[in-house]
C-alpha cells in the first residue's frame, strides 16, 4: 500500500499466488515490513488494542446473539438465563458488556493522543475523519446494545435518547414515530435495535479496514510530529511493535479481566437489573459513563433543540479539527502553550463526564449555596456544565485556531533520529508522554 | 409537539425532583463485612441454606423468585451442592425440598389445571398467579422479584440487610400514608412491606439463634447467591486467568527488551 514491496515470494504456490491474488504480499507489506517510526511510545499502543476490542466484541456478540431473545417479553429473561444456565455464559457476556466499557476507555486514549501529538494534520485528515466516522459508529453501536437487556435503564435511555429527534422541528414527531416502529418505544424498538446492533459492528470493521490502509499511506505519525525522513528512522513494523503492541494489549487485558472477573457490574447500572417498565421511571437516568459528557452537553442547554445540536456539534467538530489547527508544528511537546490549553481540555472532558452523571440541580460544592444567575443556582451542575461545554468548543473553535498563529514554538528536531540520539538529556518530554522513555 | 413538550418537562421534573426528594428521606445502607465480598470471597453454605429457609418461610409468601429453579440449590456452588450427586436432579435434599412445594401443571390427559408436588427441574412457584393478585393482596404495592434483588438495588446485600432492620416508629414531621411502614433505608421512606421478620420467626436447623439481625443477614446472603450464583466460579476462573496474564505480560515485557535492545529510540 506504500512504497515499494519488498515481498518476494519463496516456494511455487507464492508465486501462483502471488500473480493472481497478491494476498501474501499484501499482508506481508501491511503487518511485517511496514517501516514504522522507531520512537513510538505506548500510547502508540491503543490502535492495537481497538483492533483486538472490535474481534473481542464481534466473537462475543456472535455468541450471545445464539441465546438472546429479541422480543419486550423474553429480553430480560433470556439475558439472565445466559448468565445462569450457559455455559460459561456469565463469562461471554461479561466480556461483552465490561469490553464496551474497555473499547471506549481504548478508543479515548487513542484519541486524546491523537489531539496531543498532532496526529490529525496533512496529511492524515482522511485518516482522522474515518476515525471519527468508527467512534460515531461505535456510539451508536454501543447505545443499540444497551437497550438490548430490556431493563430498566435500557428502556429509558432509549427513550429518552430517542425523543431527542422529535426536537426536529416540523418533521421530528414523524421521524420518531418511524424509528420507534409504533408510538412507544416498544417490541418493534427493541427488534430493529437488535437487528442494528448486529450490523454496525460489521460496518465499523469495513471502516476499520479504510481507517488501516489511510494510515498506510502517509504511514504513522510518531511523538516528535517530524515527518520520517530516511530508513534509519524506522523500523519494521515486526517484530519490533507486534512485541511492544503484544505487551501493551496483555497489559490492557490484565485490567479487562480485573472488571470481568472481579467488578462485573461496577460499570453498569443497577437498575438494569429490574425489567424494563413503561409506567416507573427510574430516578435518575443516565447513560453509560463513556457518553456522559456529550450528556452533560446536551442537559447543559434549557433548549432542547439547541442540547441536541450542541451534543451532535461536540462530535462534528473532530470532523473539521484539521482546518481549525492552523499550527505548522504537530507535536505539542514543541508547543508549551498549546500543552496548558491541552491539559485543561482533558480535564474539562473529565468534568463533563462528572456533570453528565449528576443531577443539574446537584450543588457541585455541597452545603454551600451560591447566587442564583438565570435559570439555575450558580453552585449547581448545570453552570458547571455550561462553563465546562464552553470550553469544549471553544478549544477547538477559538484557541485552537489563535494558538498556531500566535505562540512560538519550540525547536523542532531535524529528524526523528536526531532527538533519539541525543536520548534523554536534550529531548524534550511532554506532560503526558513520558512512558516513551521506558525501553 | 406539546404533547412531547409536556413529557420531556414531567421526565424533566423526575431528573430534578426524584433524587431531591430521595437524598432528603434515603439513608446510606449500613455496611456491613461479607464472606464474599473481595476476589477470593466465598459463599457460606450454612449461612445461605438458613437464607433459604427464611426466604421460604417469610419472604415467599409475597416474593416470587422468577429465575431460580430447585435445581440450582444442588448445582455447583449452591447451598444444597453435594458433589455425590453432580447433577443436581438426583440430589435427594433438593428433591425433599422441591417436593415440600405445590406448583401448577396441565394433566397431560385431561387438560385439567392441576398441581402436583414440585421436581427439581420446577421453578420456585410465584405466590401470586398474577400482577393485578400481587397488588390487591398488598394493598396496592407489587412485591417485586427477587431473583436478582442484591444486583438490582444500589448497596446490594448492605441495602437488603439495612431494609429488613431498618423499619423504625416513623419520626415527626414525616407522614406515612395508610397501609405503609415507615422505613429509612427505603426511597421515600414509606414501604408497601409490613416488617417482615422478628426474633425466633424462623427455626434454624443448625442451631444458630434467630435474631432478627441473624434472620436479615442470613436471607441477604441467600439473595446476594441467587442474584450471582455462578460469583464463585468466576471469581477462580478470574484466578488463574490473571496469573496466566501476569506470566504472558512478563514473556512479553522480556521479549520487546530482547527485540528492542540495540535500537536507539
Amino acid at each position: 500500500m506504500s512504497g515499494h514491496s519488498t515481498y518476494e515470494p519463496k516456494s511455487g504456490f507464492e508465486r501462483w499466488l502471488d500473480s493472481r491474488l497478491p494476498i501474501i504480499r499484501f499482508a506481508n507489506d501491511t503487518i511485517v515490513t511496514f517501516p514504522t517510526p522507531k520512537n513510538l511510545n505506548y500510547w502508540w499502543t491503543f490502535g492495537g488494542i481497538l483492533s483486538l476490542m472490535l474481534g473481542m466484541q464481534i466473537v462475543t456478540g456472535i455468541v450471545l446473539a445464539m441465546h438472546y431473545v429479541p422480543s419486550a417479553d423474553g429480553a430480560f429473561n433470556s439475558v439472565q438465563r445466559i448468565m445462569r444456565d450457559v455455559n460459561y455464559g456469565w463469562l461471554i457476556r461479561n466480556l461483552h458488556a465490561n469490553g464496551a466499557s474497555m473499547f471506549f476507555l481504548a478508543v479515548y486514549m487513542h484519541m486524546f493522543r491523537n489531539l496531543y501529538y498532532g496526529s490529525y494534520k496533512a496529511p492524515r485528515e482522511v485518516l482522522w475523519i474515518l476515525g471519527c466516522v468508527i467512534y460515531l459508529l461505535m456510539i451508536g453501536t454501543a447505545f443499540f446494545g444497551y437497550v438490548l437487556p430490556w431493563g430498566q435503564m435500557s428502556f429509558h435511555g432509549a427513550v429518552v435518547i430517542t425523543n431527542l429527534i422529535g426536537a426536529i422541528p416540523v418533521i421530528g414527531p414523524s421521524v420518531t414515530t418511524w424509528l420507534w416502529g409504533g408510538f412507544a418505544v416498544d417490541n418493534a424498538t427493541l427488534n430493529r435495535f437488535f437487528s442494528l446492533h448486529y450490523l454496525l459492528p460489521f460496518m465499523i470493521a469495513g471502516v476499520v479496514g479504510l481507517h488501516i490502509w489511510a494510515l498506510h499511506v502517509p504511514g504513522n505519525n510518531n511523538p516528535t510530529g517530524v515527518n520520517v525522513k530516511s530508513a534509519e528512522d524506522t523500523v519494521s513494523f515486526h517484530p519490533y511493535y507486534t512485541v511492544k503492541d503484544g505487551f501493551a494489549i496483555s497489559v490492557f487485558l490484565i485490567m479487562y479481566a480485573v472488571f470481568v472477573f472481579f467488578m462485573p457490574d461496577a460499570l453498569g447500572d443497577a437498575a438494569n437489573y429490574v425489567q424494563a417498565n413503561p409506567l416507573v421511571t427510574p430516578q435518575h437516568i443516565v447513560p453509560e459513563w463513556y457518553l456522559l459528557p456529550f450528556y452533560a452537553i446536551l442537559r447543559a442547554v434549557p433548549n432542547k433543540l439547541m442540547g441536541v445540536i450542541l451534543m451532535f456539534g461536540a462530535i462534528a467538530t473532530l470532523f473539521v479539527l484539521p482546518w481549525l489547527d492552523t499550527s505548522k508544528v504537530r507535536s505539542l511537546r514543541y508547543r508549551p502553550t498549546a500543552r496548558l490549553y491541552y491539559g485543561i481540555f482533558f480535564l474539562t472532558c473529565i468534568v463533563l463526564g462528572f456533570c453528565g452523571a449528576h443531577s443539574p440541580d446537584d450543588p457541585v460544592i455541597p452545603a454551600i449555596s451560591g447566587p442564583q444567575l438565570l435559570d439555575a443556582n450558580l453552585n449547581s451542575f448545570v453552570w458547571l456544565s455550561r462553563i465546562a461545554a464552553l470550553y469544549y468548543f471553544a478549544y477547538f473553535w477559538v484557541i485552537t485556531p489563535l494558538l498556531g498563529l500566535t505562540e512560538t514554538p519550540l525547536p523542532v528536531p531535524e529528524s526523528i533520529s536526531s532527538p533519539v540520539l541525543s536520548h534523554p538529556a536534550s529531548a524534550p518530554v511532554g506532560a503526558v508522554a513520558s512512558p516513551e522513555k521506558r525501553g | 409537539m406539546l404533547r412531547k413538550g409536556f413529557a420531556f418537562a414531567a421526565l424533566g421534573l423526575v431528573l430534578l425532583a426524584g433524587p431531591a426528594l430521595a437524598a432528603t428521606t434515603q439513608e446510606e445502607p449500613k455496611h456491613l463485612e461479607w464472606s464474599f465480598d473481595g476476589p477470593f470471597g466465598k459463599f457460606d453454605k450454612q449461612q445461605v441454606q438458613r437464607g433459604y429457609k427464611v426466604y421460604r418461610e417469610v419472604c415467599s409468601a409475597c416474593h416470587s423468585m422468577n429465575l431460580m429453579y430447585f435445581r440450582n440449590l444442588g448445582q455447583t456452588g449452591g447451598p444444597f451442592y453435594d458433589p455425590k450427586y453432580q447433577n443436581p436432579n438426583d440430589n435427594p435434599i433438593v428433591k425433599s425440598l422441591a417436593h415440600d412445594i405445590q406448583v401448577k401443571d396441565i394433566d397431560p390427559d385431561t387438560g385439567d389445571v392441576i398441581s402436583r408436588p414440585a421436581t427439581p427441574a420446577d421453578k420456585f412457584a410465584p405466590p401470586f398467579p398474577n400482577e393485578p393478585a400481587a397488588r390487591a393482596s398488598n394493598g396496592g404495592a407489587l412485591p417485586p422479584d427477587l431473583s436478582v434483588m442484591s444486583k438490582a438495588r444500589e448497596g446490594g446485600s448492605d441495602y437488603v440487610y439495612s431494609l429488613l432492620t431498618g423499619f423504625s416508629n416513623t419520626p415527626r414531621g414525616v407522614t406515612v400514608p395508610p397501609g405503609k411502614y415507615y422505613n429509612a433505608y427505603f426511597p421515600g421512606g414509606a414501604i408497601g412491606m409490613p416488617p417482615p421478620l422478628t426474633d425466633g420467626k424462623v427455626t434454624f436447623d443448625d442451631g444458630t439463634a434467630s435474631t432478627i439481625k441473624q434472620e436479615a443477614k442470613d436471607v441477604a446472603v441467600f439473595l446476594a447467591w441467587a442474584s450471582d450464583p455462578k460469583a464463585e466460579e468466576r471469581k477462580a476462573f478470574g484466578f488463574g486467568a490473571m496469573i496466566y496474564l501476569l506470566i504472558f505480560s512478563g514473556l512479553l515485557y522480556a521479549s520487546y527488551r530482547r527485540i528492542w535492545r540495540n535500537v536507539a529510540h
